[in-house]
């Protein structure tokens, strides 16, 4: 129990995929405009992150490991996320109109996320087990989301800053978003 | 400048120069306190920060074509430079202080815009970058005077301040409480670990106590004088008191230190009163301030208690600082959704 709650908080906090361990930068610059579409895409990552560990190590556990084809992995899991990603877009579509217009645009941009790929080989790597892994996949897409969201809020609030023209725009949120690297600094060593 | 409303109680409004004056005026307690029990090398620290901090400010208010004399005039990078003097080991090297100051001012306040649009509190990022850049230095704490050590004469503070590291100095440098509570306890019980550490006095460490009451007394001047509200004080003491309590066994050796170990020791009191206040980085309502300063509570204790540096506060001042804009923004729309259910 204690061991899985390490791993949820590491993935969440310590390790934090943005902040610490550099990945899924594309969507962290290009969707943190608004906190609206932070926040849809928040849920379609924490939605698909989760379900494309699952998949992956199914497939790794029981499809690559008993024909010796390990050396696949990172091909078949970019083809098993974006199966994941383009059924859950049609399943969706068909059940859950709702939802599908709240996630829609956003999933076809998760299969590009290099946070899900590195989630699906972090899983490897480490030797999780199958609760692990899930729990390694949600803690990573909460930690995803809790940053994005919060930078996106930043964001909004920095419009009405006065910041010298040469940093405008993209400049002004790489130093935030290295800033926020910096505290999150704090977190080494707690798990 | 008008010092008589440095003494009345109520004011009306106050320019933001006269805010800082009394922030300065505010934080002298703690300051000469900590002048007592680590010498000169304290005031070192402060004045050579000031000179850097408004030569900086000044230099990037010409480039952007701003009226210099008007901003220098509202003393609050010389309330930037002293809160980071403070945090800084006394008499640190002046290229650290001057690295430090650095990105307090240009990075941290002036990318941003300047006064009143920073999103991060600029003495802590300054303390931060220095801690991740420079750890060996930045832990060189002097042993406060009285319990074990004498205080170094002014020749050595000055050779140590121009970066030659005299062998006077290593003699009286060392880890201070928090440091040494969290690394070299072994399994003493803290009773045991009080009396074979001469360095600790009754509370936290000798000195640590008496900094901390000192910048307590300020914060109550500048609670008394209206320039903060007790929110984000009290909820951050608050919390850290509760955590301690929550994980204190009394004194074993497995224990964590009592409530007031952690009140009274480190930046606790500095950070609660003076850092953690400021009405830039933190959030606009008094709500959001209650949530902030629990945050920040939080994130001290575990910072201090679970993490790998021996005080939390800068980097919990920090990550609060970034979930501010956030929690403004959740409790607007709280508010709105009650206000279309009425």
């Amino acid at each position: 129990m204690t061991e899985l709650l390490l791993i949820l908080v590491g993935a969440v906090l310590v390790n934090n995929f943005v902040l610490t361990q550099f990945l899924g930068l594309c969507p962290f610059m290009g969707v943190s405009g608004k906190v609206e579409t932070a926040v849809g895409m928040s849920a379609a990552t924490l939605f698909v992150l989760t379900l494309a560990s699952a998949c992956s190590y199914l497939v790794f556990h029981y499809l690559l490991v008993p024909l010796g084809l390990e050396y696949l992995r990172t091909i078949s899991f970019i083809v098993v996320i974006a199966a994941v990603v383009s059924m859950t877009e049609m399943i969706m579509h068909k059940t859950s109109p709702l939802l599908y217009r709240i996630l829609g645009i956003f999933l076809p941009l998760i299969t590009s996320n290099c946070a899900v790929l590195g989630v699906a080989l972090l899983n490897i790597n480490q030797a999780h087990s199958f609760t692990e892994s899930v729990l390694y996949g949600f803690g990573a897409a909460a930690g995803f989301s809790l940053v994005l969201i919060l930078f996106a809020a930043m964001r909004e609030k920095m419009q009405q800053c006065d910041i010298p023209e040469p940093f405008q725009g993209p400049a002004i949120a790489m130093i935030t978003a290295g800033l926020m690297s910096l505290a999150f600094m704090g977190f080494t060593g707690m798990v | 400048m008008n010092l008589l409303p440095l003494l009345s109680s109520r004011n009306q409004t106050l320019t933001t120069a006269q805010i800082m004056l009394l922030v300065l005026v505010a934080a002298l307690p703690g300051i000469l306190v900590m002048a007592v029990f680590f010498g000169s090398g304290i005031l070192m620290n402060i004045a050579w920060l000031i000179l850097c901090a408004a030569v900086l400010e000044a230099v990037v208010l010409k480039i952007r074509n701003k009226p210099v004399r008007k901003s220098l005039g509202d003393y609050s990078a010389v309330v930037t430079a002293l809160l980071l003097a403070v945090s800084l080991p006394p008499a640190a090297p002046w290229w650290l202080g001057l690295t430090g100051i650095f990105f307090a001012i240009v990075v941290a306040k002036h990318l941003y815009g300047g006064l009143g649009y920073n999103p991060f509190n600029p003495a802590m990022v300054g303390y931060a970058v220095l801690l991740i850049s420079f750890p060996v230095e930045m832990t060189r704490w002097l042993l406060p005077s009285g319990a074990v050590a004498q205080l170094p004469d002014f020749s050595s503070v000055l050779s140590s301040f121009l970066g030659q590291t005299a062998t006077t100095m290593d003699a009286l440098v060392g880890a201070t409480a928090l440091d040494q509570f969290k690394l070299d306890r072994g399994s003493q019980t803290i009773a045991e670990y009080w009396t074979d550490n001469p360095l600790f006095g009754t509370l936290s460490g000798t000195g640590w106590e008496w900094i901390n009451a000192g910048f307590l007394a300020g914060g109550l001047y500048m609670l008394y004088r209206n320039i903060i509200t007790w929110h984000i004080p009290a909820a951050v003491l608050g919390t850290m008191a509760m955590m301690a309590l929550l994980f204190y066994d009394g004194g074993s050796s497995a224990s964590h230190g009592s409530p007031f170990f952690h009140l009274f020791g480190g930046a606790a009191m500095l950070g609660a009163f003076f850092i953690a206040t400021d009405p830039v980085s933190g959030p606009t309502t008094n709500t959001g301030k209650l949530y902030y300063g629990v945050l920040i509570g939080l994130l001290i204790y575990s910072i201090r208690i679970w993490g790998s540096y021996p005080d939390g506060v800068a980097f919990a001042v920090l990550l609060a600082n970034f979930a501010a804009p956030g929690i403004d923004h959740f409790i607007r729309l709280s508010k709105q959704g009650s206000s279309h259910a009425e």
